[in-house]
Order: structure tokens, then C-alpha cells, then sequence
């Protein structure tokens, strides 16, 4: 790939909002907005970054990609549920483009794929932001975004090399994988399980998740469901990065007592909340769908899986929660 | 004949109204709900609806006011067995003692107790109206048999089934009451969560043909609890889910409504009972186990602050 000199922000939610604002300190930054209210704000007031980070930058930002030019990398920092349609815009737009998906799960790489030849970067990201307002996001967890070429396509290990650098100089954290697997499906395995049952149980992050005391304590099943994961990981020869479980009890004991409940809501169970279609297709559904493809049986995924579709079923039908 | 109900909420409230109309049964009834025992004791027990019955039990919330009885009828929700037959024991010296309510695991703890113990199932429902006034939603059978390990004669469980019958609940006897308890809990245990965790009516939830192959696998992991058992089911649970669908389509399970409300479910006695049997007979449950722990999750729910 070229060397960066301008990158373009698909999705300036919390998560592209952080690309953008610390990228935009070394290089043309370019943001792709839905909304032409917020691309014109980005365009009059630039964009602050406070929190962990403090700085503010000017963007260059549209709705439409063909007043964009062409650029050197696109990072896709919508949901994965926009991805299909992102993809969709970008098609013929940005030639010269490396795009890396930031998307939690799996299957937004091909999605990708179907819409030009952009050689590909996966990444799964562990930093969190929360978005104040348009043009301000508050930059908490500084977490590393892992990052891989894709193997369904051309993007090499040295370019995957080139954009992680490029976010470490820019105060965020990158760490570049020559095979992303094994950190992909430690999280894919973490979020599949744990963010579907917060959005079946209603509950946030809570202790419970680790309890394994009595016979439904429902660390018993995130452990069983996590259990059946490391099997679909293990049957196409991927070796875990890190423990899913050690992830979730290590998850759950934060808290300055140690034993303090550490009530993060997951992204499914905001969705849920809010009556949103959510990511399980990408999440628990991914396990399912390989777990078909390699013969393995899933049926703690599969429960969960249909669970959260009739779920999302239930307020598309006005039902009462 | 003096019969007692132990646990008078609509379920309860329909066996005390229909064995009240008779001469021969003397019949009282103990609750905790002093509206519903006042409002019995003042102006009797009225069933409406499917059942049209006015009939003059007694009630009392203190099991001190309440004879000795020949039997014992246990209705309350399966969360409440423990406490009730407890505070009841006293009342049968030498009597036998049925459970009417769901899932399994209730006449191990009311053996407990008392003397003797009959297994029973009933498909008959309702809801409390009033105080004094239960509406009674469906009719249908009721079958006992012995609890095998301190069983009642099937002399006495004849007895009993005969009185309810000529009173107008149908009720058999049986030598092997297992088939139709596990037909109700294993339909029960595959269907009421799937209501309570994703909000869907039962029809609705049965058009979706992932959720339906769902609670055809949770039927299958019942089935092989009962028949490693040795019990032989009465009729096809998977086969009532379908009828269900035709006859309730916009039923919601009393466990969604329990969620709705925010109470305890009876989930430990339906999929949980499923569970461990399951493990006293080396039968994998795997998605029962699930189910019973996102019902126990989403209960936990209820207990934090949103924020």
C-alpha cells in the first residue's frame, strides 16, 4: 500500500470519532458521515478529543464519498449491522485504498469484499470511547486495536505493519498480528457468549457471569458456552490468543474492592434496550454458521442465537417488555 | 371425608369450590392471603367462567384453626412447596397428601412431612378475580397416582379421584401417575421460558421455525429424562405444542407473565427439575441447563438498580 498520507473515518460513531481525531494529528484526516448535519459541524468545528487524549483537529467530511477524493486507508467504523450498506457507498470510490473493518464479530471482511478490491485489514478493537456530541468524543479505555491482513484478500503483514505504527504514533494502541485469528476469535468467543445472555437476562456485566456456585448460577453457562466455542476454534486449528473465561472473570472483577460489581452494558443489551437490531449475526450467529461448516455440534450457541432473534422479533411485533 | 387445600390461589381456589358443593367432603382451605380467606369465610367461593360453582369451604391463614384432614391437596406455586407443607404438617397426623402443581420435585419435599403422598397432575387453570372470586379459564382432567416411595393405598388415591369427579373435576387414578406429570412438564419446561425470556406469544413464538426447532429439542431432552426413567409419556409433548399453537395462539406463558411482573418463576421445578433428573439418570441436558440459568439471570435482573 502507499504510505499514509490521508485516511477517510466510514461511521464517526465513538469508535471512529477516536480514529479520526487522533489520525488527524499526522495525516489528512477525512470523515464519511450518514448525516449531513454532522459532516457540515465536522467541517465548521473540527474535532475535539478529550478524556485520555486531549487534542482537536480539522476534518474534511461529506455524506457522499465522490467529495472526498481518494484516499491512502478507510477504516469502517460503523456497527456491523451498516456495514452491507457503507460498503454499498464506498463501491468505486477510493482506488488507492487499503479499508480495515473495526466491527466486532465476524463475516464484515466479506461483506467488504463484494463491493470493490480494496485490499483488507481486519481488526477487533478493545479501546471505548463515549461520544459528547457530533464534533466531541471522550476517549476512556486505551485498549489495543488488534489488526491482521484478511486472508480472502490481498493486504500484506508490512501494511498491516504500516497502519499500526501509524496509530501508535497517533496516541492511540495498535498491535499488528501476521495471523488475526487467534486474537479475533478470543474476543469473537468472549462476545458471543456474554453479550448474548446480557441481552436475553437484561443483565449488564455483573458478577454472576463468573459464579459458579450453585446449579443455574449463570457462570456455569457462560463457561459451558465458552467451552463449545474453544471447540469451533480448535477444530480449524486456531490456538487462542487469550482464555475467553479468564477475559470474562478478569471482566467482572474490576472494581476498587475487587469484589465490586463492574456493571458494563453490553452493546447487545443497549440494543435491546432500545429495541435496535443487534450484532448477533455477527457474534453467537458467526459460531453457529462455522460451527455448520465444520461438523461441530453447538447447541448452547444455537439456543442463544435463536433466543436473541425472537427477541428482536418480539418489538418489531409491538410486544410489551 | 375433611379435605384440606393447602395454598388457595386460583388452582387451589377450584378444587376447594368444586369438593365444597358436596355433603360429605368438609373442606378448608389455607392461604396467606387474609382478603382472599375473609372474603371466602364471608360469602363462600365463587367460580366463574368455564365453571359455575358458589360453594362454602373454610378458610384460615392459621393452620392451628384447621382439623386433622384425610387428605391434603398442595397448589401452590412450586416456589412456596416447602413453607407451605411446613406450616401445614400438623394437619395430617394420618392423612395423604397430593400435589396438584407444576413440574416435578414437589412430593420429595412434601414426603418430608407427612404420612403419605399422592403425585398429581391437573390441567385445569384460572386467575383470581376478587377475593372469593376465581374465573376459571379451562377445564380438563386431573390424574393421580403413588408417590412410590411413601405412597398413599390406591384405595385412599381411589377415593379421593371419586370425590373430585362426582364434585365435577374429572380425576383419575392411576396406577402410574408418572406419564401425564412429565407430558405437562416436559410441555411446560419447553415452552413457558422461551415465552418469559424473548416476550413472544405462544403462536408467535411457534411460527418461528428456529424458535419451534428450539422447543423441539428442549421436548427431546425431557423425553430422554422420562424414558430413562422408564416412564411411558402420554401423549406427545411436541405434538401439544402444536395443538397449543392452534387452540392459544396469543396465550402468554404464566412464566412471561411472571416476567412482566417481575416475580419469581417456577422455572427450578420445570427445567430445572429436567436438569437433575437428568443427572441422577446420566442424561445430558445441556439446553435446559441453559434455559434454567438465563430464567435465573434475568430473575437476578430484577434485583439491580438500572441506574
Amino acid at each position: 500500500m502507499n504510505e499514509i498520507r490521508s485516511v477517510c473515518i466510514a461511521g464517526a460513531g465513538a469508535i471512529g470519532s477516536l480514529f479520526a481525531g487522533h489520525l488527524g494529528t499526522l495525516v489528512r484526516a477525512k470523515v464519511l458521515a450518514r448525516r449531513e448535519e454532522h459532516a457540515a459541524r465536522l467541517r465548521e468545528e473540527g474535532l475535539t478529543v478529550s478524556g485520555k487524549s486531549q487534542l482537536h483537529v480539522d476534518i474534511e467530511a461529506a455524506t457522499n464519498p465522490a467529495e472526498l477524493g481518494d484516499v491512502d486507508l478507510v477504516i469502517i467504523a460503523t456497527k456491523a449491522t451498516a456495514v452491507e450498506a457503507t460498503a454499498k457507498t464506498l463501491s468505486g470510490h477510493f482506488p488507492s485504498a487499503t479499508i480495515m473493518t473495526v466491527q466486532n464479530g465476524l463475516g464484515c471482511e466479506e461483506v467488504v469484499a463484494k463491493y470493490g478490491d480494496w485490499p483488507i485489514i481486519s481488526s477487533v478493537t478493545f479501546m471505548s470511547g463515549v461520544r459528547h456530541s457530533d464534533v466531541h468524543v471522550e476517549y476512556e479505555l486505551d485498549t489495543a486495536t488488534w489488526m491482521g491482513p484478511w486472508a480472502g484478500g490481498t493486504a500484506t503483514y508490512a501494511d498491516v505493519e504500516q497502519v499500526a505504527a501509524l496509530i501508535n504514533r497517533s496516541g492511540l494502541k495498535a498491535k499488528a498480528f501476521a495471523d488475526l485469528r487467534p486474537a479475533q476469535w478470543s474476543k469473537l468467543l468472549f462476545n458471543s457468549s456474554v453479550n448474548s445472555i446480557g441481552a436475553i437476562t437484561n443483565l449488564p456485566h455483573v458478577k454472576a457471569f463468573a459464579a459458579q456456585n450453585g446449579n443455574a448460577d449463570l457462570g456455569h453457562l457462560v463457561h459451558a458456552m465458552m467451552d463449545e466455542g474453544k471447540q469451533i476454534a480448535a477444530a480449524q486449528g486456531i490456538e487462542l490468543y487469550e482464555d475467553p473465561w479468564e477475559m470474562n472473570v478478569k471482566a467482572v472483577s474490576h472494581g476498587s474492592t475487587g469484589d465490586e460489581d463492574y456493571a458494563h452494558v453490553f452493546s447487545m443489551l443497549e440494543d435491546v434496550r432500545n429495541e435496535r437490531a443487534t450484532e448477533v449475526d455477527w457474534l453467537t450467529g458467526a459460531v453457529v454458521r462455522e460451527a455448520a461448516r465444520l461438523g461441530v455440534p453447538a447447541p448452547i450457541h444455537e439456543t442463544l442465537y435463536r433466543l436473541v432473534k425472537a427477541k428482536e422479533l418480539s418489538w418489531q411485533q409491538g410486544q410489551p417488555h | 371425608m375433611r379435605v384440606c387445600i393447602v395454598g388457595c390461589g386460583a388452582i387451589g381456589s377450584l378444587f376447594a369450590a368444586y369438593l365444597a358443593q358436596r355433603d360429605d367432603v368438609e373442606v378448608w382451605a389455607y392461604d396467606l392471603d387474609q382478603a382472599h380467606v375473609d372474603a371466602i369465610n364471608a360469602s363462600g367461593l365463587r367460580l366463574s367462567g368455564e365453571g359455575n360453582v358458589h360453594s362454602q369451604p373454610k378458610a384460615s391463614t392459621n393452620p392451628a384453626d384447621i382439623p386433622p384432614c384425610d387428605f391434603g391437596i398442595v397448589a401452590t406455586k412450586t416456589l412456596h412447596t416447602r413453607a407451605a407443607i411446613e406450616a401445614t404438617a400438623g394437619v395430617f397426623p394420618d392423612g395423604a397428601v397430593c400435589s396438584v402443581q407444576n413440574g416435578v420435585g414437589n412430593e420429595e419435599i412434601i414426603a418430608e412431612y407427612v404420612p403419605r403422598v399422592i403425585r398429581g397432575t391437573t390441567f385445569p387453570a384460572g386467575r383470581i378475580v376478587e377475593p372469593g372470586h376465581v374465573q376459571q379459564d379451562t377445564g380438563g382432567k386431573t390424574w393421580m397416582g403413588p408417590f412410590e416411595p411413601k405412597s398413599a393405598s390406591m384405595e385412599e388415591i381411589r377415593r379421593l379421584a371419586a370425590a373430585l369427579t362426582e364434585s365435577g373435576m374429572e380425576t383419575l387414578a392411576m396406577e402410574d401417575s408418572r406419564g401425564a406429570q412429565w407430558t405437562k412438564l416436559i410441555f411446560n419446561a419447553a415452552t413457558n421460558p422461551i415465552g418469559a425470556l424473548t416476550r413472544l406469544p405462544h403462536g408467535v413464538a411457534c411460527d418461528q421455525p428456529k424458535v419451534r426447532a428450539l422447543i423441539s429439542q428442549l421436548v427431546a431432552e425431557g423425553a430422554a429424562v422420562a424414558e430413562a426413567q422408564g416412564i411411558t409419556l402420554d401423549s406427545d409433548p411436541d405434538a401439544l405444542v402444536d395443538h397449543a399453537r392452534e387452540v392459544a395462539y396469543n396465550h402468554k406463558a404464566s412464566m412471561l407473565q411472571d416476567a412482566l411482573a417481575q416475580r419469581r418463576t417456577e422455572v427450578a421445578a420445570l427445567n430445572g427439575g429436567i436438569v437433575e433428573f437428568g443427572r441422577q439418570y446420566d442424561v445430558p441436558t445441556p439446553m435446559n441447563e441453559a434455559i434454567w440459568a438465563l430464567i435465573e439471570g434475568l430473575e437476578h435482573s430484577w434485583s439491580l438498580d438500572r441506574g
